[in-house]
């Protein structure tokens, strides 16, 4: 893979009892990359994003984000869970849009960006209400700053819970399904915003079940099947060239979406 | 019109004030009580929701236990129990802190609930922006959960008003005492109590007007 690899998930397990859900992911984000986990649900594409932002802790393998293991340190050997106030600030190299928007409902979409910038950046609030401006007008909501979230459509506190993460300058972007709670004319205002974060060179990492979006944008496409790694590689390979059955079944799905 | 000793106005512009002695001491007393009661149960409410398993169980062993038993028994332990230990604690005093004990059990449980019922998602979104414990929940979880517990939290405040009533079994002359105090030198029973009720009706529909301008206040907040 080229470029600086910016995220790498080896041998990546966890299980939620005596259920396995991530049997081993190998993984890697360069910088600059975008990245797409696709796969049927239950197939760990999830708990593999929540993983990656400590929302779970993994049980063996590691993820090192600029090289530096997330969420524990070694010492002699052995995995250390770091502090409350370590992995925080760990969090927040890493951003994350939900399924389900998650804004703040009291606070305004512009006081939901601004939050992490006074609280965690420690910028002072004049800079961020700037900052969030500047983030609100790319996502095309600069009018409705001072609307509160139950005030905006889902596409809209989607896009802002999409400000409210880039805002914060993260050196790699996760969406987790950030479509799948919109009604279906919404998600293409979703899905542009996207498209031009991707352009300008953001690093992401996403789970979406929208197939187009995820040929036209990904730099590398990962297949999960059952907690593993089914098949990777260029978006051209695993949608024009699949190998496994499990795959073929999987975008026969989407059958007559990729016929245009 | 010329009042006489024995008609009820006569009698109540005399009583002014032990009456007024009364209702400083009710309103006193319920305000300190609200007052410990909602900080230490905010307090102990979050340990309930977020402690470790040991400070859990002595906080749910402390709120089980002060709502199993009643108000009364609390405020004569505490006036007369704690007199046995050689702690004289003003019955003014004991009074207010058994009520408060009382209600600080109401108010954790009442916290605990609200915090428990933000959508987990808050806590997620909290955390994927890098907030740490206490910011997340200074100002994501207790501005929503504060608001949710707003409407219980006026219950207890109106309960702790009347609990105060109890008090006057120690021999804290509130307002019901009071009352009872004047009826006693004119007789005039019905009047007193009817008295002392609409007064209790007028301090307790003050909380409820201040609860429900609370909501008012927080009304932006809709999922």
């Amino acid at each position: 893979m080229a470029g600086n690899v910016l995220l790498q998930a080896r041998k990546v397990h966890k299980s939620f009892g005596e259920t396995e859900v991530l049997k081993g992911i190998d993984l890697d984000v360069a910088q600059g990359q975008v990245v797409s986990l696709i796969g049927a649900s239950g197939s760990g594409k999830t708990t593999f994003l929540r993983c990656v932002n400590l929302l779970e802790e993994h049980d063996a393998g590691e993820i090192l984000l600029d090289g530096e293991p997330v969420g524990y340190r070694m010492e002699g050997g052995r995995r250390k869970r770091l502090s409350e106030a370590a992995i925080s600030a760990q969090r927040a190299r890493i951003g994350m849009v939900f399924q389900q928007f998650n804004l703040f409902p009291h606070l305004t979409a512009e006081e939901n960006v601004m939050l992490g910038l006074t609280r965690v950046l420690g910028k002072p609030k004049a800079e961020a209400r700037e900052i969030a401006g500047h983030w609100l007008a790319r996502v095309g909501l600069e009018a409705r700053r001072g609307h509160y979230p139950y005030q905006l459509s889902g596409g809209q506190q989607q896009r802002v819970a999409i400000a409210r993460a880039v805002a914060m300058q993260p050196r790699l972007l996760l969406f987790d399904e950030v479509t799948s709670a919109l009604d279906p004319e919404l998600v293409a205002e979703v899905l542009a915003v996207m498209q031009q974060l991707a352009e300008s060179g953001q690093t992401m990492l996403l789970v979406s079940h929208e197939m187009l979006f995820v040929r036209d944008v990904s730099h590398h496409v990962v297949f999960m099947d059952q907690g593993r790694v089914a098949q990777a590689g260029p978006p051209a390979e695993i949608f024009g060239n699949p190998e496994s059955e499990r795959l073929r079944s999987f975008l026969g799905r989407f059958h007559g979406l990729f016929a245009l | 019109m010329d009042l006489q000793p024995g008609d009820f106005l006569f009698e109540l512009w005399q009583a002014r004030f032990s009456l007024w002695a009364g209702i400083v001491a009710t309103v006193s007393s319920s305000a300190l009580t609200i007052l410990a009661s909602t900080l230490c149960g905010t307090l102990l409410g979050l340990v309930l929701a977020y402690g470790g398993p040991i400070a859990r169980a002595l906080a749910r062993l402390y709120v089980d236990v002060l709502r199993g038993i009643p108000v009364l028994v609390l405020i004569l332990f505490t006036y007369y129990g704690l007199a046995l230990f050689g702690i004289n604690v003003p019955a003014f005093w004991a009074g207010v802190i058994a009520l408060s004990a009382f209600a600080t059990a109401h108010v954790a449980e009442t916290l605990r609930g609200a915090v428990e019922s933000v959508p987990a998602g808050q806590m997620e979104a909290a955390k994927a922006i890098g907030l740490r414990f206490p910011q997340r929940l200074r100002d994501v979880i207790l501005p929503q959960a504060l608001r949710r517990m707003l409407p219980p939290w006026v219950n207890t405040g109106l309960e702790v008003v009347k609990g105060t009533t109890l008090l006057s079994v120690i021999g804290v002359v509130e307002l019901l005492l009071a009352s009872q105090q004047v009826m006693a030198r004119n007789y005039l029973i019905i009047d007193f109590y009817l008295t002392a009720g609409a007064f209790y009706l007028v301090i307790n529909a003050a909380i409820a007007q201040l609860g429900a301008a609370l909501e008012r206040r927080f009304s932006y907040l809709r999922y």
